[in-house]
């Protein structure tokens, strides 16, 4: 026993007990945010403010610029989106090129599944994929083009062909690594219920790779999208496919450039709406409700 | 199958796996008997093949030698009559809600029907008092939830036996405590077989009926031995188990 006084013990400090632990004098427990602190939480509202400066900039530099054959005031080509929108020639040169990538998107979509699961299935599978997305991955599908129209002609056939490859390779890419990241852990719990096989790629590997497939589909996406608008200016005059590139082609060719700039506001705006409404509600449907990514 | 037949044989079972540089072998001809209504416990140090002979019990790993039978038939692959419990938390389904979790086992076993997992699944999670939880996600629970989880997806599926690795090693120990009495409770109610491997001598003694005592490098069966409840009994044979397993290292203390 230490004698009382002597530091380092504890026999000369009494023990404390509270009986009733409240608030007390505490008086803020909740406190509302003031109102710029509310707007400036929402993402939507900042990425707006953003995209109104780049306009505003945009406008400044054109009126000082005055020339609307080299670089046309926003004003301008929002006027030509609009007339180009009315008409019906914009929004039928969206479609034409929608269709087209909606195609190659979903053939890249499928000889992706084939080979990611070929992959998984066999050790053969895994090194075929390995050396096609190693060879292939690399190469601009874009730099496929003089061959697909010797073999497919012009068309759409061609412009499949592309985008099939520029889909592909960054889809299966991503999906194999994802499966390959899937938990030890739940691959047993998967194969402990008896799962195997088709069942097991399906139930367990695809929802826990997703994450890394979502990757996948929106990078295959973005390289559609630019494939696409590349090769449709590409074609030029020969195609007639009256795609959002040949648009483009067609208004520079007649020195109209607010709407060559109406055309490529076309393919910005698309690709916000699917970027922003389609993926992000995919995202915060599944990956964000999952808890698998914040 | 007779009634007095053991549920679970194991015969002089083997087991080696390979790394990129050795062949190890982790078990050498282990013999044990696991019978109906057993809460029966492999204990030993780290490096016994405890973890690996559970494995090659839920039939993650074929014996190089010697074979395992359950109810008769000779264990080949992983299957739903051996429900496993991991030690990590990640091993319910992130997609899926604490009820779909419990339920999916039932359906992708093809045990029951959509309906009649639902109902069940949802049985089984008030049995470990979730029911609040029922349908949140997995990232919003508890380490000690999660692990409640996949112990009432274990029984749910009403396995022949149900196999337990380290269950509570990654809780802390107040909670590690309490998932304890817990599952003694939920023995109580109904009495199913239970393997389940430990490293603490405490923990195998509270919730065994029967410990197997492995020494290591490879792990060989050095004991089998019956647990009591008894405390002043209990403490003695913790300090004559912890002499069995650390007789060469005097110094050497544990801490539970």
């Amino acid at each position: 026993m230490a004698e009382p006084g002597v530091p380092g013990t504890t026999a000369d400090r009494p023990e404390i007990f509270h009986q009733d632990v409240s608030g007390g004098d505490l008086t803020i427990t909740e406190q509302k945010l003031s109102w710029f602190e509310t707007l400036y939480r929402e993402a939507w509202l900042r990425k707006l403010v953003i995209l109104v400066l780049l306009a505003g900039i945009w406008e400044i530099y054109g009126r000082a610029l005055n020339n609307d054959l080299l670089f046309p005031t926003f004003t301008a080509t929002i006027s030509a989106f609009f007339s180009g929108l009315m008409d019906g020639t914009l929004p039928s040169a969206a479609w034409g090129s929608g269709k087209v990538l909606l195609m190659g998107y979903g053939l890249g979509i499928a000889l992706a599944s084939v080979l990611t699961a070929l992959a998984i299935a066999s050790r053969i599978g895994t090194d075929f994929l390995e050396t096609m997305t190693s060879m292939f991955n690399p190469l601009p599908a874009i730099a496929l083009l003089p061959l697909a129209l010797i073999w497919f002609g012009l068309g759409n056939g061609s412009l499949i062909f592309v985008l099939v490859h520029s889909v592909t390779w960054a889809i299966a890419l991503n999906t194999h690594s994802g499966f390959l990241g899937v938990s030890k852990t739940l691959k047993m719990v998967g194969r402990n219920y008896g799962l195997r096989g088709p069942a097991f790629i399906i139930k367990i590997l695809i929802p826990a790779a997703f994450p890394s497939i979502l990757t996948g589909l929106k990078i295959g996406w973005a390289f559609a999208w630019r494939t696409l608008i590349a090769a449709e200016l590409v074609f030029g005059v020969s195609s007639g496919s009256g795609g959002l590139g040949w648009f483009i082609f067609e208004n520079k060719n007649m020195l109209d450039i607010p709407k060559v700039f109406a055309g490529l506001l076309t393919v910005i705006i698309i690709g916000l709406v699917v970027e922003n409404l389609i993926f992000r509600t995919i995202e915060r449907l599944t990956i964000q409700r999952w808890g698998v990514q914040h | 199958m007779q009634p007095n037949d053991p549920l679970l044989t194991v015969r002089g079972v083997t087991l080696q796996y390979k790394t990129p540089n050795h062949l190890i072998t982790a078990t050498y001809r282990v013999s044990f008997d696991v019978f109906q209504g057993d809460r029966f416990i492999l204990l030993g140090p780290s490096g016994c093949g405890k973890s690996t002979l559970q494995k090659a019990v839920g039939g993650y790993i074929t014996p190089t030698e010697g074979e395992m039978r359950l109810k008769g038939r000779k264990i080949t692959q992983p299957g739903p009559d051996r429900m496993m419990v991991f030690q990590e938390f990640d091993q319910l389904l992130p997609w899926k809600t604490v009820r779909q979790n419990v339920a999916f086992a039932l359906t992708a076993s093809k045990k029951l029907s959509a309906r009649e997992a639902d109902e069940k699944a949802m049985d089984y999670v008030v049995k470990v008092g979730l029911e609040k939880f029922a349908d949140s996600h997995p990232h919003m629970l508890s380490g000690g939830m999660k692990q409640r989880v996949a112990i009432a997806r274990g029984m749910a599926m009403e396995p022949d036996i149900l196999l337990m690795d380290e269950p509570f090693a990654a809780l802390d120990a107040l909670t590690r405590r309490r998932m304890q009495d817990e599952l003694l409770r939920l023995w109580e109610e109904t009495k199913f077989t239970v393997l389940f491997v430990t490293h603490s001598i405490a923990e195998a003694i509270k919730i065994g009926n029967r410990i197997l005592l492995l020494s290591p490098h490879p792990g060989r069966v050095k004991a089998e031995m019956n647990s009591t409840t008894d405390p002043r009994k209990a403490a003695e044979l913790e300090r004559q188990i912890h002499e069995m397993l650390f007789a060469h290292e005097p110094d050497e203390v544990e801490h539970v």
